[in-house]
């Protein structure tokens, strides 16, 4: 496979649709007065399409803004409520997420990693007593960090296929099989797609590297490194890649972990410090209604 | 640098009996610099009046700023009769929309359409400009400098403030100050109350030490108690803003259109003993009424 043709896959991203629950919920909200502003807030930052589409908006150059807007509810004080109900309606205009598709690849399973890991990241950055802001920012890291899977399933679904059936049978990490068949993996997919958005430097940042083990990482990063190897460690949906990675010295520093150990027991003390992560999975389950 | 209230009703026209005093034109302010530069805030119903006082001066140069696109502030558009006469210039600011992509230019295109307008748009013999504004980016008109700013409206809005012989006013358009979406007992509470603290300090600032405010009263507070969310402020919100901003004078503006003259006369009495010494003058905007700063 050659590379792919970048200007493509941003134009066919602006007419990819959302998750299937998330379209029907937007539309249900929306269409009755009385639904609570929190309630379509909250079904906009559980959807990684919705929530990159408001965040795309809004950081457009036509907004001028000093400081990017890396959450759906800044967006919503900053420019309103309305708008950014309308917003979701058009992306709900475009229909929905086949939950079939040719790359044979979960949907609803994918959603609940991209949610768990979502989550757990924002869980860490507050164990790590990051600002608010900053564990605001790890929520949305941890939700768009595998975007470009859902990019690969909608535009190269052949190709994402064969890398999904390679790491399955070698069980090596999929990045490693997507470079093969499809010359970029998911991270460098997401951080072309982050950057032409307009995202904030940390948010790219966060998905470029979500994968790379060397190299020093900031505290965001290091949160959704940490948070998609727990999500995977225990099984939380399934992202489509088998192999748990292990923590860089730095980073397993940063969580006080020893980073000799294989990653399943090295990350064993923090997922014991962040307490009931089921309650996470439920929550995330409930609301994809699998 | 002086202004006059053309328009000062939300909403819908309310002509009548009732609404002499204050005025039923929808919302439009019409400034002029000490160099007699025209700029025009809203082209609300009121803005034909305004045209017909200048087709004695034309061929005239006017700039109109739009705050949003809702009905009450554009339907006066097509009305404005210099757009029709040659030699004129017509300058149009506003927004580029989020959900349509589309910039300022559809306020007038929408309008002058078959089904609706028996004028198309390339009749206009005048010469007709768009031009897309960015949020904190100035525009200069001669020597006055104009900006704009988000202001938090069901559509987008730009409330906007302009300078100019060392005089100031803003206007916010149509705004409501954000409400927190969550409850006390929400754990989002919090972050969104400091979220909207930030917006309110960002507003604050931009309007900061105007010799006149106008701001959209629209509401009394027991009113708006079933009217959050609706996009509209209050006379309470109002007189907080420009207490924050330390402004000279205040101005009331898109009454209610279901008020008459005597309940807007009844209003300014309550507001002036709730409010005895608030450190500013404030009164509720009258069409018709010029205003030297």
């Amino acid at each position: 496979m050659t590379q792919l043709d970048n200007d493509k896959l941003i134009a066919c991203v602006d007419r990819m649709p959302a998750f299937p629950k998330s379209v029907q919920q937007v539309v249900h909200l929306t269409n009755d007065l009385n639904a609570s502003a929190k309630d379509i807030v909250r079904v906009i930052e559980c959807d990684p399409v919705m929530t990159v589409k408001i965040l795309k908006a809004i950081n457009s150059a036509f907004y001028g803004l000093p400081k990017k807007i890396t959450s759906v509810q800044r967006a919503v004080v900053h420019i309103g409520l309305n708008t950014i109900k309308n917003l979701a309606l058009g992306v709900a205009a475009m229909g929905m997420l086949d939950t079939q598709n040719k790359a044979n690849f979960n949907t609803a399973q994918f959603l609940l990693h991209a949610l768990t890991t979502a989550a757990i990241s924002k869980q860490l950055a507050e164990h790590l007593r990051l600002s608010p802001s900053e564990c605001s920012d790890s929520f949305v890291a941890g939700l768009l960090h595998d975007f470009g899977k859902v990019v690969f399933t909608e535009f190269m679904p052949l190709e994402f296929k064969l890398a999904l059936e390679k790491s399955n049978v070698l069980q090596m990490p999929l990045h490693e099989a997507e470079l093969e068949f499809i010359g970029i993996n998911h991270a460098q997919a997401g951080k072309i797609l982050a950057e032409k958005w307009g995202l904030s430097e940390q948010l790219i940042a966060a998905i470029a590297h979500h994968h790379d083990i060397g190299g020093a990482k900031s505290a965001l990063e290091d949160c959704v490194f940490a948070a998609n190897q727990i999500s995977k460690h225990l099984r939380f949906g399934d992202g489509g890649n088998p192999v748990l990675e292990s923590f860089s010295e730095a980073t397993a520093a940063r969580f006080g972990l020893q980073h000799e150990l294989p990653a399943d027991f090295a990350m064993q003390p923090l997922i014991e410090s962040l307490g009931d992560l089921q309650a996470i999975k439920t929550e995330a389950q409930s609301f994809i209604h699998l | 640098m002086k202004f006059k209230f053309w328009g000062v009703r939300g909403s819908i026209p309310t002509p009548g009996p009732r609404t002499v005093k204050y005025g039923g034109n929808t919302t439009c302010i019409e400034i002029r610099t000490d160099d007699n530069d025209l700029i025009i805030l809203d082209a609300g119903t009121g803005i034909h009046a305004l045209a017909q006082g200048l087709l004695k001066e034309m061929p005239i140069h006017a700039n109109i700023f739009i705050t949003h696109t809702h009905w009450d502030h554009i339907q006066g558009l097509p009305f404005f009769t210099p757009i029709f006469i040659a030699n004129n210039r017509i300058t149009i600011y506003g927004s580029q929309d989020p959900v349509t992509s589309e910039g300022i230019s559809r306020a007038l295109t929408v309008q002058l359409q078959y089904s609706f307008f028996p004028i198309r748009e390339a009749q206009l013999n005048a010469r007709v400009e768009y031009k897309t504004l960015i949020p904190g980016v100035p525009v200069n008109i001669g020597k006055a400098t104009v900006t704009p700013i988000v202001l938090s409206h069901p559509v987008l809005n730009f409330g906007y403030r302009v300078d100019c012989d060392g005089q100031s006013l803003f206007f916010t358009g149509d705004y409501e100050p954000e409400l927190n979406i969550y409850s006390p007992e929400d754990e989002e509470y919090e972050q969104f109350q400091v979220l909207i603290e930030e917006k309110w300090q960002e507003v604050v600032t931009a309007m900061a030490n105007v010799d006149a405010l106008i701001v959209d009263s629209s509401y009394t507070d027991s009113e708006y108690a079933s009217k959050r969310g609706w996009g509209h402020g209050t006379y309470t919100s109002a007189i907080q803003l420009a207490t924050a901003a330390k402004v000279k004078k205040l101005f009331f503006t898109h009454h209610e259109p279901t008020r008459t003259d005597a309940d807007l006369d009844a209003i300014y009495q309550t507001l002036l003993q709730q409010y005895p010494a608030v450190g500013f003058d404030f009164e509720l905007a009258q069409e018709g009424f010029e205003i030297p700063l």
